[in-house]
């Protein structure tokens, strides 16, 4: 019978490639995904990046004229330049981050309070965290202009200030994110081999020759995700802008995702193409970093850590 | 970004389709709007009275959040245009008009009589010669003082700019700051540029500037810098950091003097403790006596969406929120000035003193730069604004910026 043949022969196909097929299937829900939700995305950008387009009307076709414009654009050197000061003062929340967890890997009594009370900042909201350092500088009642003003007897209002305002914000900013590496390190202490520890004390080894040589080595897999982490939250820098300044004082403190979203959706917005233009150059800056780590990744793998 | 706003504009477009369905007996209106607390309850009495003259119609009012009103617009009048909407005068609707969004309404206004009516709003509501919407309320711009203050110093309401600057120096010599305001949202830096501006070099140069006409490096409009660069030392320091209503609490505390403001902000002093006898109002000082005295009233308009299911009943609502009667009830309840002129004003002395003003203004009356000039000029020129009133010096990178934006925007 035919039928019965068809069906043989498919089962015995299926039979064939099973060990093939199998991966793939399990990986095709997640690849659609990826593929709908962040590969076309990403793709759209490009493209929109080449027209003009105030999300209404036509589109039209500017080729690399969107690009063209943002390089002679002052306002995109700044957000540049405040991601670049974004990115190396961020990085200081590794070694506090460092520091704190040692500090706190000892047991007294109570740690595991002081140990939350330091993790709280994590906890609450970037939102929150903005408002109250928006109070915390405000004029003419936040304890820091007070401070400020009996300390050097000049009225600082450090967000209004086009020199100061990115170092405020992203004091800010660091006040979470090194509770967020403390994190990472405690859990990275808890795996330190007490042996290891030991024989390096009979050794003789103590203070930072310990440190450096016998415990750091071995956060390693922390060191590395408290870096990835904090260089992607300093490139992704919006919320804290938003809430604390909206890239004020004109300008002066615009991040590129800020400027993105300023040009493409806020009020006095509506230009996509350029937008999205800023979108493309922030994402290639994003691509070296990120590329740097999945090599790392890989290579580390392949050396079986 | 494109298709989370889609994604919006769905989501929308579902909870209007259920509020329809729930009423298919009448007919229906659907009428988007962004009120705030105390005006919503204005117009839901307007509305009532609509749908007691016309039993056969039902409006159906969805408010949105103030802000979040003018991104949700671009996605609705898209993806599901309702039949009535509200927006504002002046190039603030030129992108929807131009878009094809809102709908000609010319014939409401001939029929109706509107040009006469509604004459002092006709300008800034014509495009293309033709008239795209209705508009219902404005409200006066000028100087809010503490009178306490100025007792305090021994300062005279000023009525010549040489006035007003001299009196700054008696009120920095009392540690008061002259003039505040705070620019963190940028617009009320707009405000003090629009009347240095217009008693520098009147309405006509307001109205060039605004639509791209006039360089920023032009001569007149260095004289106005000129000008605000004589009280730019008197503005509170920190303005930039702060918002308006911040700068509200430094005028009701007597920290500082004048505020140059829209008259919603009387709320605000009141709320703070002010009174009729403490907060004072006066119009901007003459800075040029040639100049004829223009004024800044921003108006507040209903259109009807191109997409309009029911445009007819539609019209109906918009010759009913034009009539005399009807703007006379809102405006009491909202605290403002009626357009129409056979309406009258309440007895609020400061909603009086705005209809004293702008009905005998014999320059013109402008809407706000940010609604004048196109959305993207107004952005990058209030950063402009607000940069000056914190380093004067760089004036001139500033003008350059802007002389630049504007050759790449109005081209």
């Amino acid at each position: 019978m035919p039928a019965a043949h068809q069906t043989q022969s498919k089962r015995s196909w299926w039979r064939a490639n099973q060990q093939r097929l199998t991966p793939w299937l399990f990986l095709a829900p997640g690849m659609a995904m990826f593929g709908l939700y962040v590969i076309w995305p990403i793709l759209d950008s490009f493209w929109l990046s080449l027209y003009d387009y105030d999300g209404l009307g036509a589109k039209e076709w500017l080729g690399l004229e969107n690009y063209r414009e943002l390089f002679a654009d002052q306002a995109f050197y700044t957000s540049l330049k405040n991601n670049v000061i974004w990115l190396v003062l961020y990085l200081l929340a590794v070694p506090a981050g460092l520091m704190i967890a040692l500090f706190l890997n000892q047991t007294v009594f109570g740690i595991r309070l002081y140990k939350s009370l330091f993790f709280f900042p994590f906890v609450i909201s970037q939102v929150v965290v903005g408002l109250i350092f928006s109070w915390f500088y405000a004029p003419r009642f936040g304890p820091m202009y007070h401070l400020l003003e009996w300390i050097t007897g000049q009225r600082i209002a450090i967000l209004a200030d086009p020199d100061l305002v990115t170092y405020g914000i992203i004091a800010a900013g660091l006040w979470p994110q090194i509770a967020y590496c403390m994190i990472l390190f405690l859990t990275g202490l808890n795996n330190v081999a007490p042996d290891q520890v030991e024989a390096a004390r009979l050794d003789g080894a103590k203070g930072w020759r310990m440190l450096w040589y016998v415990i750091l080595p071995q956060l390693r897999p922390a060191t590395f995700i408290a870096v990835v982490v904090t260089i992607i939250g300093a490139l992704r820098s919006f919320d804290l802008v938003s809430i604390m300044t909206s890239g004020g004082p004109f300008g002066s403190s615009r991040v590129l995702s800020f400027y993105m979203y300023e040009q493409a959706l806020s009020e006095y917005g509506y230009r996509m193409g350029y937008g999205a233009a800023i979108a493309v150059v922030l994402f290639l800056i994003m691509m070296v970093f990120i590329s740097g780590f999945i090599w790392k990744m890989v290579r580390d793998e392949k050396e079986g850590y | 970004m494109k298709h989370l706003t889609r994604r919006a504009g769905l989501a929308i477009g579902i909870a209007a389709l259920a509020v329809s369905a729930a009423q298919a007996q009448q007919r229906t209106l659907r009428y988007y709007a962004d009120f705030d607390p105390a005006p919503l309850a204005a117009f839901e009495a307007a509305i009532a009275q609509f749908e007691a003259e016309h039993p056969d119609i039902d409006v159906v009012l969805q408010n949105f959040d103030h802000e979040g009103y003018k991104t949700a617009i671009r996605n609705f009048l898209t993806a599901d245009p309702p039949d009535l909407l509200n927006w504002y005068a002046g190039n603030r609707m030129a992108p929807f008009v131009e878009a094809g969004q809102f709908m000609d309404v010319s014939d409401v206004w001939a029929e109706h009589g509107l040009h006469e009516s509604l004459a002092s709003a006709a300008a800034s509501m014509t495009i293309d010669g033709r008239q795209w919407g209705v508009p219902y309320t404005y409200y006066q711009w000028g100087i809010y003082y503490n009178r306490s203050v100025y007792e305090q110093v021994g300062a005279q309401v000023p009525e010549t700019w040489d006035q007003f600057v001299a009196n700054c120096e008696l009120f920095a010599a009392a540690g008061i700051d002259c003039l505040t305001t705070g620019t963190r949202a940028l617009w009320p830096g707009a405000g003090i540029f629009d009347y240095m501006n217009l008693r520098t070099n009147g309405y006509e140069h307001h109205m060039a500037l605004t639509s791209g006409e006039i360089a920023w490096t032009d001569e007149t409009v260095r004289n106005t810098f000129a000008n605000w660069a004589r009280i730019q030392p008197f503005i509170t320091a920190s303005h930039a950091a702060i918002d308006w209503q911040d700068a509200a609490a430094l005028l009701v505390q007597g920290q500082a003097a004048n505020y140059v403001m829209g008259n919603f902000a009387v709320a605000v002093f009141k709320e703070g403790g002010m009174t009729n006898e403490t907060l004072g109002f006066m119009p901007f000082p003459t800075i040029n006596p040639d100049v004829p005295r223009a004024e800044e009233a921003p108006t507040d308009t209903i259109h009807i969406a191109a997409g309009a299911q029911n445009p007819e009943d539609a019209r109906t609502f918009l010759a009913f929120m034009a009539r005399a009667d009807v703007q006379t009830t809102l405006n009491a309840a909202l605290g403002q000035l009626p357009i129409n002129s056979g309406s009258t004003v309440g007895d609020d002395p400061f909603i009086q003193a705005g209809f004293e003003l702008l009905s005998t203004t014999p320059g013109g009356i402008a809407q706000f730069f940010d609604r004048d000039a196109p959305a993207e000029m107004a952005q990058v020129a209030m950063e402009g604004f607000q940069q000056f009133m914190v380093q004067p010096d760089q004036l001139d990178a500033i003008l350059e910026r802007l002389e630049a934006a504007r050759q790449r925007i109005y081209q």
